[in-house]
């Protein structure tokens, strides 16, 4: 499918989807709380088989922090990136989708552990690279550090 | 010609002559001692020289040539480096059990030493079971090994020295029962009468196919069972870090490490003595000249030539093969070795019942 | 109370926990497999990483585009050319600007150069992992070829810095064609001293074969790429499903396997060496005249987010920027192949012996740096 069709089907599952500002990418932002029925769909569905999450991040932005997921059907060649946009600074909370990429699980852990964004049902949220006492999410945009030189 | 008998006649009679029987005993028993620690310590640091200049060969490197002339002096420094190097005190560690297992090790193999014919009439001491003494010393060496894994108070030297463990005792089995072949042609378990048995022809010539193939068994179980590649398991630096000696250093990780060596120099003396001939010369049959001119050469040069063949081989596919796992190698031993040699040592006590074998 | 005390007693006395790292020959770096035995198998295996984490996605949003590539090199040190490749392609394609046929068969060469130097040092490396020690020597003999030119040309030997955005650091060396020439004569020879060595021993195939198995599910669900998740026949090589820089002017084949298991991802890697060679041979005669470096007034993306993936030796390596229009990423990803192909690892070897876990560990050729970052 390309870029047009994507996005059309990502309406269909999901009404109020807005679209992203990826020009590469069909980009859709849904709703946090539809995002684990539309991964599901999305990946089990015959159209659409996006059986590859390759990329899993989040971005510290004004409005609230954006998890980026992409997508990708091994099968049908096609890539498709579901934003989420989580306005809740202080306690951000998304649910996880490591049941439906066993990769997520990591990826989900990393973001745990430098932005600070909680996964609900994530099967094991540890910190990944920082020791579990450190203070902070360092990749938050108002982490502050007194180790390293502020510019 | 060229016999030591009568040195060491003399040297004897010269101490009973000059000396009360229990001095003359108590002066050549050290004597002996000294000669024989003398000759291990040598023997072993040029073994290490001598598979480090093997394996540098093998893998298109120079090996040690900075310290004397072709780096010949490089052990002797390492050794003197290991001397003086700090031994490692491990809290938790049972230390009695610790400290001793490095001499357990290396007592064995010395003791193992001593019953080996190096020429005519160079010999500690003649036993007439000497193939057994020995068999039954060198397996005491797993015993030091599995008292340091124990020891060390370390995960992986536990799992190093059962691996040791597990490995020692089946292979003493095949070692053992390739070595029955040779004491089944020869008909007696001592050495200098095996050797005695080979004077016209080695027992791997005139044994025909079994012999052979008894030989090899031999080679593949005594390296086994010095825990040398590719059957290393008990150390396998890439999965052990280094087994049963992690915990060990300076002199007491240096004994374990001569001790390695001298264990395949002992399998590989065993095996020259039982079927290539020990100190015998090369003959040829019924060629003269030849065998004159192969007489000329002093047994010792013959024994050692020969030992320095097996160790080669030994060295050889130590640095040419990758290990082998725990499953792997026991499967080996238990479903190929094991029926192999138990045949074949039926198939040689037939050939010696009838005569067939030259 | 006291039983329970006891049961948990029994279950810890069963649970026989090593710690294989961060120190440890096996994993190649400083990484550390909290490893569960039983005996010599292994229950489970927890990967604890981060000690090599240094920052580089939060060091990457103060700086500038054209000093991203230092970092990069720093990641996957093993496939530095391919690292800054990926952050070249993806600056350049937010700037929506295209460098010229030179540059793209430079970078296409450099990439496939230290690709084979990758794919021999973990040859070297594995070999030593199965206790086969002497491979070590041959694969480091022909590396430093390999690396002699990457020295004449770009200066250093390990981490180059030399792929830049809008193009290389400097022009290659005059001597370049001729020695990649060379080298690629001398290392056709030499391959099959490799499959000598160590691909037709007995032993190799008995502790390699049927060890590890990953099915292609399993490959695509952890997201595991490169030569790993192709010895699964998961397709997934960059180079043919989105060809960048000079791929599509050459012809060759994407390697894959259907085993799955350790030999398979052994196999994939030793032909992808002579398939590299066989791109080099097509490039390296025909390298166009042109500038080494577009003439460009500042280097940096408009507003917005970019996504771009290169082929590094060890699968995907993404590189996701956001960019709000000034000179520095507001926010960088690198989706680095390690990172997704390490986690595999207690799937695919639990209920395996100690020794084939540091096979299985081998064959997915890790390299730690570019798993924290």
């Amino acid at each position: 499918m390309n870029i047009e069709q994507l996005t059309a089907w990502v309406t269909a599952l999901v009404p109020d989807q807005k679209p992203g500002v990826s020009k590469q990418f069909a980009e859709c932002i849904v709703p946090a709380g539809q995002l684990h029925q539309l991964c599901k769909d999305l990946r089990d569905n015959r159209n659409t088989q996006m059986d590859y999450l390759f990329c899993e991040t989040a971005v510290d932005r004004k409005d609230g922090f954006h998890m980026v997921y992409h997508m990708k059907s091994t099968i049908l060649q096609h890539t498709l990136v579901i934003r989420v946009i989580l306005t809740d600074k202080i306690n951000p909370e998304v649910v996880s989708v490591s049941d439906l990429w066993h990769g997520a699980e990591f990826f989900e852990r990393e973001i745990f552990d430098l932005f600070g964004i909680r996964f609900t049902n994530h099967p094991d949220l540890r910190r990944l690279f920082l020791e579990e006492d450190w203070v902070g999410y360092p990749l938050r945009k108002d982490y502050k550090d007194s180790f390293t030189l502020e510019r | 010609m060229y016999d030591f008998a009568p040195f060491i006649d003399s040297y004897t009679s010269y101490l009973n002559a000059h000396f009360s029987p229990f001095w003359a005993g108590l002066i050549s028993m050290v004597s002996l001692g000294v000669a024989l620690l003398l000759f291990y310590a040598v023997l072993g640091l040029y073994l290490v020289y001598a598979e480090r200049k093997v394996c540098a060969q093998m893998q298109n490197r120079m090996g040690p040539n900075r310290v004397g002339p072709m780096g010949l002096f490089q052990t002797i420094a390492d050794l003197i480096k290991l001397l003086l190097k700090e031994l490692i005190y491990i809290r938790n560690a049972d230390s009695f059990l610790f400290n001793i297992a490095p001499f357990i090790v290396i007592v064995a193999s010395i003791m193992a030493i001593g019953s080996i014919p190096f020429a005519r009439g160079l010999q500690a001491v003649d036993l007439n079971i000497g193939v057994l003494y020995i068999l039954a010393i060198s397996s005491m060496g797993v015993i030091g090994v599995l008292i340091a894994g124990w020891a060390s108070n370390s995960k992986y030297s536990v799992i190093g020295a059962m691996r040791s463990g597990a490995q020692v005792i089946s292979y003493e089995l095949s070692v053992g029962l390739a070595l029955l072949c040779a004491i089944t042609f020869a008909g007696s378990m001592q050495l200098s009468e095996i050797i005695a048995s080979q004077q016209d022809g080695w027992w791997i010539f005139k044994g025909h196919i079994p012999a052979f193939v008894a030989f090899v068994i031999y080679l593949i179980a005594g390296t086994a069972e010095t825990n040398r590649g590719p059957f290393d398991l008990a150390e396998a630096e890439s999965e052990l870090t280094a087994g049963f000696h992690t915990e060990y250093s300076g002199i007491k990780f240096a004994f374990f490490f001569l001790a390695e060596y001298m264990n395949m120099f002992v399998i590989a003396a065993l095996a020259t003595t039982l079927f290539l001939g020990g100190w015998l010369p090369f003959h040829l049959y019924n060629f003269t000249a030849f065998n004159t001119v192969m007489d000329y050469i002093p047994p010792v040069f013959w024994f050692f030539g020969k030992t320095a063949f097996v160790i080669y081989v030994m060295m050889w596919f130590k640095w040419t093969f990758p290990r082998l796992r725990i499953d792997q190698l026991l499967a080996l031993e238990w479903k190929y070795l094991l029926p192999i040699s138990l045949l074949n040592l039926l198939l040689i006590s037939f050939l010696t019942l009838m005569q067939w074998h030259f | 109370m006291e039983e329970t005390l006891l049961d948990i007693d029994l279950k810890d006395r069963e649970e026989y926990i090593i710690n294989m790292g961060p120190q440890h020959p096996s994993t190649h770096g400083v990484l550390r497999f909290e490893t569960c035995l039983q005996g010599e198998m292994v229950k489970y295996i927890i990967p604890h990483c981060g000690y090599i984490h240094r920052g580089i996605e939060k060091m990457s949003e103060s700086l500038s585009y054209p000093q991203l590539v230092h970092l990069t090199d720093r990641m996957d040190y093993l496939s530095a050319h391919m690292n800054n490749e990926a952050v070249a392609l993806c600056v350049e394609k937010a700037m929506e600007v295209e460098v010229t046929d030179r540059v793209k068969y430079i970078r296409t060469i450099l990439a496939e150069l230290s690709r084979i130097a990758s794919h021999q040092l973990w040859w070297s490396a594995f070999g030593m992992d199965l206790g086969a020690l002497t491979t070590f020597f041959y694969g480091l003999r022909d590396r430093e070829r390999i690396l002699d030119i990457f020295e004449e040309t770009t200066g250093t030997r390990l981490i180059q810095t030399f792929i830049t955005p809008g193009g290389l650091m400097n022009d290659v060396h005059p001597n370049f064609q001729k020695r990649v020439r060379e080298f690629v004569t001398y290392f056709r020879k030499k391959l099959p001293e490799y499959n000598q060595l160590l691909t037709g021993n007995v032993i190799f195939q008995e502790r390699t074969k049927g060890i590890g198995y990953m099915s292609k599910e399993v490959a695509i669900s952890y997201g595991v790429t490169g030569p790993s998740g192709r010895g699964s026949g998961f397709h997934c090589d960059i180079r043919k499903l989105a060809p960048y820089s000079a791929y599509p002017f050459v012809k060759f084949n994407e390697i894959t396997a259907t085993e799955g298991d350790t030999f398979a991802r052994y196999w994939v890697r030793m032909q992808e060496m002579s398939e590299s060679l066989d791109i080099i041979d097509q490039l390296v005669d025909n390298i166009p005249q042109g500038d080494y470096m577009l003439a460009l007034k500042a280097i940096k993306a408009p507003k917005g987010e970019f996504y771009h993936s290169v082929e590094t030796a060890r699968g995907e390596l993404g590189v996701f920027i956001v960019s709000d229009g000034g000179p520095n990423p507001a926010r960088i990803k690198y989706r680095t192949p390690n990172f997704s192909n390490l986690f595999v690892i207690n799937k695919i070897a639990a209920g395996h012996k100690i020794a084939d876990l540091v096979a299985i560990s081998g064959s997915l050729d890790l390299v730690i740096p570019d798993i924290d970052r």
